[in-house]
């Protein structure tokens, strides 16, 4: 009996997914649906539908009470932040909030049935960060001097990441945290606030140079540290953002052939970077050594087919590091390869999205941000994911929101907050004008009331 | 008024040009990536789930009752057995016979076994079927799995080599099916478990060790054909070359004698070959030399990965700073060179089928307990290991050893056949391993059988007879092969 309640609940899953993300697309689509409002809000009741099904699954196949607990904390979450958003932040992007719930559900829902213990310090820094995160907006709105912070921003990454460099354990063959804690997630923010500061007014080409030397300092370190993953993020974060900014497509082509240059350069000059490629090529001839997590995370994508295993019914325990970097594979294992494709969709609305606000702001500093932190999330989606599909390289990177890793959500909470700020002060911006536009017109109103009743006179 | 409004919203257009510009790019990353995971999922999952490192198919079992395995005559070569109480039995009909090549499920899985692992633990049954089955809490058929093996060319195989070491394995040329696979010692599926300990440990016979896939023998003679391509290749002809045969022959203070030191007198390149005159090849390796002789045998995968599962590569030691008497020893088939026999069967494919190895495989269908068919193999070709000019001179020099030579008990029958004999030493007392390498229906080649029977003495002594029996076999059952 249990095992037709888990068979039939994979495709209820699936059938969820597939709907919600329909409405993404439809809601980005239709902008002026008039039913906007119930439509995200049927998103959520997927979302929860979706959550309920899963664990309802787990608990079927654990009888763990610690399932049902920790369910039950998550929904309060979820309640807590969807309407303390709503009565706070009303003009917030309820699309991107929306997308986070689903996004941070999959996470839960993975980590739960892999792992009860990391399902719970997930849930408890997701809690934290958003707390924190709720007083962000308001910080945008207040804090105008955040423009002027240039080289503390860059000093900042600097240092914080040499620091790594010099101090930290490798683990994974990477050094990447200090006392737990991996200052390249935060970094991440700090490099796009350098970048969007100092280019928001007028671009020189001494600026380009500067922006080009600090970007080089940190991806640089990050190389040496073996940190790959976010060296190439950061990368293109810098590449895009002199893109936009110069809105030189020459710069772009410079920036791309340096970039195939370096690459070929760290091929070279590193051992563990031509592991990496080698393991790509051809894992099975290196499944001894380098090409062994690569071969594992292929099995289960390919044991997973296009409908999956169910949840708690495949073995994504074999791959290595599966809650952090390979978190992908054993969605398309236990969940399938249609949820997969479904949920790069949403990952993708997730960034459209992020660029939507960033096309709406006009001050151009917050511009420049919510698109440089668009592109490392979108970036970020294409290493993971092609790195578990063996699509491209593995480069060790989370898939933001979904895995687990407490640096890594508590930014990634952080970096929706930043934007979800920098949407409210879009909308304000807009109130603004049509003030200033009430105004004028009452004015000439006025004026006209005068000029008219002068001439009565 | 309105034409200022119109200029701003130009002027924004403008500037955020480069935004959609970004969200596109992005958007072909994403779409991209989609593209990748459907083609992996569609097309290339197979490729890896296969894998017998795959251990994930193992918890199948708790939900699938292992699928059967079949020779191509319709004979189950493997099935499970469900007693009342629900213990699952693995049964090996044939006991010994498919030892190796259908090979055991337990203690580690080997053969057919471990390779079609994932098939046999898949069930592709009526999806009503599987939902009842789930309903009621009881496990589903797996897949069952068609080999290509004939188990009546099989035992015929099985039988000729008899109570001797060695090893046969016959492939269909034109498609790479693998006919027959024997290898001796044996040991019986059914008891692997009980008898486990001793197999393992048992190195005097090594009887788990697949002879025909992971043998390394010195390959005799029958590596003759490998420097007669490089000769060829180098020559362009086979025309014009003489030799003196003298029953040995001395460079560098180091002899080789013919075989049982017979005195083959004055011949060219057909009855040198024909003859399998040790002293005729010496001298014409040494004429080529290590580098040459290297790139021919390279090409023709020694040294190189082979196209299967589970084997042993073959190896080639000579180079360009190879000593003379090594190189004379290596052109007839001695020195350091060792070959497993389903590698020498390759070759042999390759110049039956006109220079064109075609990919071996042992799975012929998949189809589910209905007998509906899951997946088809379609033969496939692997390689050209050499030019179909090449493949006919070759062809040409092993038809005159049956119609002339060594193998010349294999002529006059109802069907023709081509081949090479070998008799590779392997003491210094000058025994050796018996080596047959051929194929029959000369024009349109249908099998290839390779041969090798362990201190069997001569080539046609031993394994000749043995191919003989085979290709006996298949005509006299032809209407049934086809």
């Amino acid at each position: 009996m249990i095992n037709i309640v888990v068979e039939l609940s994979k495709y209820v899953i699936l059938t969820l997914m597939i709907v919600y993300t329909v409405l993404c697309y439809y809601l980005v689509v239709g902008k002026h649906a008039s039913d906007r409002k119930g439509l995200l809000r049927s998103q959520i009741t997927l979302t929860f539908f979706l959550d309920f099904t899963a664990f309802l699954v787990i608990f079927l196949k654990t009888f763990d009470y610690k399932v049902v607990i920790f369910y039950a904390e998550m929904m309060v979450y979820f309640a807590m932040i969807l309407i303390l958003y709503r009565r706070i932040y009303r003009n917030a992007s309820m699309l991107l909030l929306n997308n986070m719930c689903m996004l941070l559900s999959v996470g839960f829902i993975m980590l739960c049935r892999l792992d009860i213990a990391s399902a719970n310090k997930q849930l408890l820094i997701v809690a934290c960060g958003s707390a924190v995160a709720l007083v962000i907006p308001v910080m945008i709105r207040k804090m105008k001097f955040l423009k002027d912070l240039t080289w503390l921003y860059a000093g900042l990454g600097v240092v914080l990441l040499g620091a790594v460099l010099v101090l930290a354990q490798t683990s994974y063959g990477a050094k990447l945290s200090l006392m737990g804690i991996q200052p390249s997630e935060v970094i991440k923010l700090t490099f796009v606030f350098f970048m969007a500061s100092l280019l928001a007014r007028e671009v020189t080409f001494k600026k380009v140079v500067l922006a080009t030397i600090v970007a080089g300092l940190h991806v640089g370190i990050l190389v040496l540290s073996r940190d790959l993953g976010s060296a190439v993020v950061f990368f293109v974060a810098y590449l895009v953002l002199i893109y936009v900014s110069t809105r030189k497509p020459a710069y772009l082509c410079i920036g791309l052939a340096g970039g195939a240059a370096g690459s070929v350069l760290a091929y070279h000059l590193f051992g563990h970077v031509r592991q990496r490629v080698s393991a790509w090529k051809d894992p099975m001839a290196v499944y001894q050594n380098e090409g062994y997590q690569i071969v594992q995370s292929l099995f289960a994508i390919g044991t997973g087919g296009w409908f999956g295993m169910g949840l708690c019914q495949g073995s994504p325990e074999k791959i290595p590091v599966v809650k952090n970097d390979f978190i992908f594979s054993a969605i398309c294992e236990e969940l399938g390869g249609i949820f997969a494709i479904c949920l790069i969709l949403v990952c993708m609305s997730f960034f459209l999205t992020i660029v939507e606000i960033a096309l709406q702001i006009k001050n151009p500093f917050y511009k420049l941000i919510a698109i440089g932190l668009g592109t490392e999330y979108a970036f970020q989606v294409f290493l993971t994911v092609g790195g578990a599909t063996k699509f491209i390289p593995m480069t060790g990177v989370t898939l933001p929101l979904v895995s687990y890793g407490g640096s890594s959500i508590m930014c990634m909470i952080l970096m929706i907050a930043i934007i979800q700020g920098l949407y409210i002060y879009r909308e304000d911006e807009d109130e603004e004008i049509e003030r200033h536009r009430r105004e004028a017109a009452k004015r000439a109103r006025q004026r006209a009331v005068e000029a008219a009743a002068e001439r009565d006179y | 008024m309105r034409l200022r409004q119109k200029e701003i919203t130009k002027k924004r257009k403008a500037r955020n040009k480069e935004y959609t510009f970004v969200s596109i790019f992005f958007g072909i990353i994403f779409i991209s990536m989609i593209g990748y995971l459907i083609y992996f999922d569609g097309f290339k999952s197979d490729d890896f789930i296969n894998s017998p490192y795959n251990t994930r198919q193992d918890s199948f079992s708790d939900r699938v009752v292992r699928g059967k395995i079949m020779s191509s005559d319709g004979q189950v070569l493997a099935q499970t057995d469900v007693s009342e109480d629900g213990t699952e039995t693995r049964n090996y009909p044939y006991s010994n016979m498919f030892s190796h090549v259908v090979g055991y499920d337990s203690n580690g899985k080997s053969g057919l076994e471990s390779e079609a692992n994932f098939t046999l633990l898949t069930s592709h049954s009526f999806f009503l079927t599987q939902m009842k089955n789930q309903f009621l809490n009881e496990k589903n058929t797996g897949d069952t799995v068609i080999s290509t093996l004939n188990a009546n060319l099989q035992s015929v195989a099985y039988n000729a080599l008899g109570d001797r070491r060695g090893a046969v394995v016959v492939i269909e040329p034109s498609t790479g099916k693998r006919l027959v696979e024997v290898s001796k010692p044996d040991f019986d599926p059914n008891t692997i478990e009980e008898n486990w300990q001793y197999l393992v440990n048992d190195e005097n016979d090594s009887s788990l060790l697949n002879r025909a896939t992971n043998g390394a023998y010195p390959p005799g003679s029958t590596f003759k054909v490998v420097t007669a391509l490089d000769y060829f290749r180098k020559k362009g002809t086979f025309e014009g070359y003489n030799y003196l045969c003298e029953g040995s022959i001395t460079l560098e203070d180091h002899t080789i004698h013919c075989y049982h030191n017979t005195v083959h007198g004055q011949e060219n390149f057909y009855s040198a070959f024909a003859n399998s005159c040790n002293c005729a090849f010496a001298d014409i390796g040494v004429k080529l030399g290590g580098a040459s002789l290297r790139e021919t045998a390279e090409d023709l995968l020694f040294n190189k990965n082979l196209p299967l599962t589970s084997y042993r590569t073959s190896s080639f030691s000579l180079d360009k700073n190879s000593v003379t008497p090594l190189i004379m020893q290596t052109a007839i088939g001695q020195g350091n060179t060792l070959v497993s026999p389903m590698h020498m069967a390759l070759i042999t494919c390759a110049i039956a089928n006109d220079g064109v190895l075609m990919k071996p495989y042992l799975v012929d269908e998949v189809v589910n307990d209905n007998g509906d068919s899951v997946k088809k193999t379609e033969p496939a070709e692997y390689k050209r290991l050499m030019s179909s000019n090449e493949a006919n001179l070759l062809g040409k020099l092993m038809k005159q050893v049956v119609d002339s030579g060594t193998a010349s008990a294999l002529s006059g029958r109802s069907y023709t056949v081509a081949g090479k004999t070998g008799s590779a030493e392997f003491d210094e007392e000058g025994h050796s391993h018996s080596w047959f390498i051929g194929y029959s229906n000369v024009d349109d080649p249908d099998l290839v059988v390779a041969v090798i029977v362990e201190n069997g003495g001569s080539g046609s002594e031993a394994a000749v007879p043995i191919a003989g029996q085979i290709f006996d076999a298949y005509y006299a059952n032809q209407n049934q092969y086809e």
